[in-house]
């Protein structure tokens, strides 16, 4: 072996054990002393990390969670209840249980219900759009279509529907993340409380003009009339700046508020078609419903309210 | 020899249609709707009530808190409602609607074309009127003048800059108001010198208007310390760093105001108003508006109330084109968009546009060719199609870091980007997100 060899063998095993060394040093004199339990609670999450908790990453909500004595203000969303009962089980605290919520859509302005009075040709960022102006329809409120919510998804949950150029939330995928709330610069998503059945009543929009302006710019607008206010059994409904709103802790899903609305804003989704007797002790509602017997016991919980 | 200012700038296609159409005064419409959202800062509260009779030049709304301006009525007659109209970004917000009825002025307004040379009021009550009278800047960034001119303790203004550039394609309205109010203008220039104890005033106006800048010239020997100065044409020179840069040749640091090199800035319209307002004691309620476009029927500058539905001053012009694909209030550069033609004009309209549909569209956007034509031209000395791509991928710390909130929007970068990048837009978000962040940072 030549000597040249010999020498680079023996400075390049001088210097890597030099640097272990002080690596070494390094590494114990700067510890960082971490809970092991950290970890577990770690494990225990979804580990998606869409800080649909408050938190940049799993790993720093597991830290809050180590630190702090009571579970009441944490709250994983994908996870829901069970991840947070794994988590208080590892940590020995008391696990808080909330109700499951679920993203909602409040537009129902399609191409077809709203006119287009301009044409926007920018950059396609719901963000920026509504940086420069109200939107290309007459509702200064709807969906402005482009889109931001679905970016954001990090669980596929949400889809632009392009025939109606609204996004549309897939009930199973969705763990209320608050992603797409926060990304929407309308605030036309809202997280409600998950129903049976994914069964959901919602007044479909959040335009406050008054009720002739609302109706112009969009045919299925929410006019504020207070129709569905007067004939809520549940005081769930209020009316305010004439936009109704529906509860949806107070909504027992009785359906009394849907058949009244005479813009068809408040939508029912996943509801079988409604019972024939229904529809003989209401002959006023134009018989828009499709007129089906359906079993009583897949009704459900509306039929224990009534 | 002509100045101007350095890095970047660009030269669009001037248009200047108008140039030379004295200022026609627009009848009073029917109806006017004011929006009380006329100016940066606080809304101001209202005074009136529904049915109530007003006068031209009667206060209807007070400014609230520091920044903020008052509002006066711009014709006589009954209030109609105070309700929420469409403004100019298409949202609707509050504006304060009247029943023409007849032209009564308030009193004290001297409407003699007489020019009133002599300053009576003294510093203080010089700002104090400003501020009484509404006066905003009116240049397009509607900043409330006597703001301004209530300066911090310890700062010292050497410079008053007035800005006659008119850098914006297509708008002539300030250099009308330079041919037929030049006295009115340098009047109101030594009134703001008095206001702000400076001795030495510099007024930019570019090389295209040479009949502004030799009548100007001509009036400005009769007022000690103002100087008319020619620039070279290039855009954005009306912005108040580049013309600062142009005029006296110093840079505003990043984040910081003129007031930091010496100088406060004032466009001449705000200069011919505040002349109004000191000397005639008429309030800001009118302004000339430039409307134009080449296939206008006769495009020309108005002098128009306050509140005047944008449909009107069509109407003046010979009715809407055919071909028209886009209205935009103000120049093709900064300019908005209008989604209504009863957009009431507000104290910053300083012009309206009508494109023809083939110049109305924005062109498809490709990839970044890394040509570097964006950061040449940034007046600013920023990377825009950096903070586009930090834009994209959201990451708005790193566009604070590379000084994002120094851009004025120009939109320089736009007009020159071979690839149509939406390079403004992004920019435009990232601003509005960083100031998010500080906010939060703050609390």
């Amino acid at each position: 072996m030549s000597p040249i060899v010999l020498y680079t063998i023996i400075s390049l095993s001088a210097t890597g054990i030099a640097a272990a060394i002080i690596l070494f040093i390094i590494a114990q004199r700067f510890k960082v002393i971490e809970d092991p339990i950290t970890d577990l609670v770690e494990e225990a999450l979804p580990g998606a990390n869409c800080g649909g908790c408050g938190y940049a990453g799993c790993r720093n909500f597991a830290e809050a969670c180590v630190k702090s004595d009571k579970l009441t203000k944490l709250f994983c969303p994908p996870g829901g209840n069970e991840t947070m009962l794994e988590v208080a089980t590892i940590l020995g605290k008391e696990a808080v249980e909330k109700d499951p919520l679920v993203a909602v859509v409040r537009c129902s302005g399609s191409f077809a219900h709203r006119a287009r009075v301009n044409q926007y040709d920018g950059a396609a960022s719901c963000a920026i759009a509504s940086s420069l102006y109200a939107g290309d329809t007459g509702c200064q409120y709807g969906c402005l279509s482009h889109g931001d919510c679905v970016r954001v998804c990090e669980f596929d949950a949400i889809h632009m529907n392009p025939e109606t150029g609204l996004p549309e939330v897939v009930d199973e995928k969705c763990t209320a993340c608050n992603a797409c709330v926060e990304a929407c610069p309308k605030d036309i998503i809202e997280l409600r409380k998950k129903n049976k059945r994914d069964r959901k009543i919602f007044v479909s929009c959040i335009n406050q003009d008054k009720g002739g302006i609302a109706k112009k710019s969009c045919s299925v607008a929410c006019i504020g009339c207070g129709k569905c206010e007067k004939v809520c059994p549940h005081d769930a409904i209020t009316i305010e700046n004439f936009l109704a709103y529906i509860d949806p802790v107070k909504c027992k899903l009785c359906r009394k508020c849907v058949p009244e609305c005479p813009t068809d804003a408040i939508l029912e989704i996943n509801f079988p078609p409604k019972k024939q007797k229904e529809e003989e002790t209401k002959p006023d509602n134009n018989g828009e419903t499709k007129v089906e017997p359906v079993e009583t016991d897949k009704l459900g919980e509306e039929s224990k309210s009534e | 020899m002509f100045k101007t200012f350095r890095p970047g700038g660009i030269h669009p296609s001037e248009n200047k249609l108008t140039a030379g159409s004295t200022i026609e005064e627009l009848p009073v419409p029917e109806q006017v709707s004011i929006p009380l959202n006329q100016h940066i800062g606080a809304a101001p509260k209202v005074l009136v009530e529904r049915g109530d009779q007003v006068k031209v030049g009667q206060l209807i709304a007070r400014g609230e808190g520091f920044i903020s301006a008052n509002i006066h009525s711009s014709v006589s007659g009954k209030v109609l409602k105070i309700a929420a109209v469409v403004d100019m970004s298409g949202y609707k917000r509050n504006a304060i609607s009247i029943k023409v009825d007849g032209d009564e002025w308030v009193e004290e307004i001297d409407r003699s074309p007489e020019l009133i040379t002599e300053i009576a009021l003294e510093r203080q009550e010089i700002v104090q009127k400003i501020n009484q009278s509404g006066i905003v800047g009116m240049g397009g960034a509607t900043f409330p003048s006597h703001v301004k001119l209530s300066l911090p303790r310890g700062m010292k203004v050497k410079y008053l800059i007035v800005n006659g550039a008119e850098c914006e394609p297509y708008l002539t309205s300030d250099h009308i108001l330079m041919m037929e109010k030049a006295d009115q203008i340098l009047v109101g220039a030594t009134i703001i010198m008095k206001a702000l104890d400076v001795e030495k005033a510099f007024i930019g106006i570019e090389n295209n208007k040479p009949d502004a800048i030799d009548h100007m010239s001509d009036r400005a020997q009769h007022y000690p310390g103002i100087e008319i100065q020619g620039l070279r044409v290039k855009y954005p020179q009306g912005g108040e760093k580049q013309l600062i840069k142009a005029l006296i040749n110093r840079e505003v640091p990043s984040g910081g105001l003129p007031i930091d090199v010496g100088a406060v800035v004032f466009n001449v319209g705000t200069l011919f108003a505040t002349y109004q307002a000191i000397q005639k004691n008429k309030p800001l309620f009118e302004r000339v508006v430039t409307s134009t476009g080449k296939n206008l029927e006769k495009p020309g500058n108005f002098m128009v109330r306050i509140g005047t539905p944008i449909s009107a001053l069509i109407e003046a012009c010979g009715g809407l084109p055919e071909n028209t694909g886009k209205i935009i209030s103000g120049g093709t550069m900064m300019g908005k968009a209008l989604n209504s033609l009863e957009v009431p004009v507000i104290k910053g309209t300083s012009g309206l546009l009508v494109l023809p549909e083939a110049e109305s569209r924005r062109k498809e956007m490709q990839h970044c060719i890394r040509c570097s034509k964006c950061i040449t031209v940034c007046p600013m000395g920023l990377e825009p199609y950096l903070l586009m791509a930090f834009g994209e991928r959201e990451l708005f710390e790193r566009m604070e870091e590379e000084k994002a909130t120094d851009c004025m929007e120009c939109g320089s970068c736009n007009y020159i980007c071979p690839a149509n990048r939406h390079l403004l837009d992004y920019i435009r978000l990232g601003k509005v997100e960083i100031n998010k962040i500080r906010r939060l940072r703050k609390n």
